[in-house]
């Protein structure tokens, strides 16, 4: 019962799913950015930003954000059903890790689209 | 069934196969990324801030703690991601048999140190 209630979509299939579409909003992203960082070597404060202030890249990062939010969940919930065996304690755990993720969704947006 | 039949429940008297190795990195380089996310999002921050703090983060990364810390969450997400590509592959209908999905684990287990290594080297 406790599983299908924390579970991201209380589906499995579904839940496996989102994961790998996530995870390849997620590949896609951390690919690009190491790229980007690699092939403007050093890396200056006005680069950085400009890449940030790009219309497109604060598309791709909201939606890597967003995808981060749904992996971890998924992921997290996953590897807790397998080891915690308390119901209680793991339904705790499942809150505060599902809190954390939007409240670093919000931390991270706010930086992105704070920028002038 | 028996009930009265031998259970072996410690891990570490049973021989891991190679794929189990890679997949329970996969698990525990997972959960290293959840607890070391505000350090992502933190340098995200730094770095975009201002120029002062973008400098300032640059200067950090001359402490050694930093250093280790940074390469463990890097190291944490080339494993993970190397090991979520073969996933992928491997979801595709690649690779299924018993001696290439072997081989593949051994793949993801040596080029993830080698990318480990190589960021270690980087951030020396």
């Amino acid at each position: 019962m406790l599983r299908s209630v924390t579970s991201l979509t209380r589906s499995g299939l579904r839940d496996w799913l989102v994961q790998r579409i996530t995870a390849i909003v997620l590949a896609g992203y951390v690919i690009f950015l190491v790229g980007f960082f690699m092939l403007n070597q050093p890396m200056s404060f006005g680069l950085w930003t400009a890449l940030f202030q790009n219309g497109f890249m604060r598309i791709f990062t909201f939606l890597a954000l967003l995808s981060m939010v749904y992996h971890t969940w998924v992921g997290m919930w996953t590897v807790l059903t397998d080891y915690i065996n308390c119901p209680r304690f793991r339904l705790l755990l499942v809150i505060v890790i599902v809190l954390s993720l939007f409240s670093y969704l919000a931390w991270a947006v706010a930086i992105v689209w704070g920028l002038r | 069934m028996k009930q009265k039949r031998p259970i072996n429940l410690n891990l570490l008297t049973i021989r891991q196969p190679v794929p189990a190795i890679a997949s329970i990195l996969h698990r525990i380089s997972g959960v290293i990324l959840f607890l070391l996310l505000p350090l992502f999002i933190w340098m995200l921050s730094e770095s975009l801030g201002s120029e002062f703090s973008f400098n300032a983060l640059q200067k950090s990364l001359s402490f050694w703690g930093f250093k280790l810390l940074l390469w463990v969450a890097l190291s944490a997400l080339a494993y993970h991601l190397v090991a979520g590509i073969r996933h992928l592959i491997m979801d595709l209908g690649v690779c299924e048999s018993l001696p290439c999905a072997r081989m593949a684990s051994y793949f993801t287990l040596i080029i993830s140190a080698i990318l480990a290594i190589s960021l270690g080297v980087w951030l020396c």
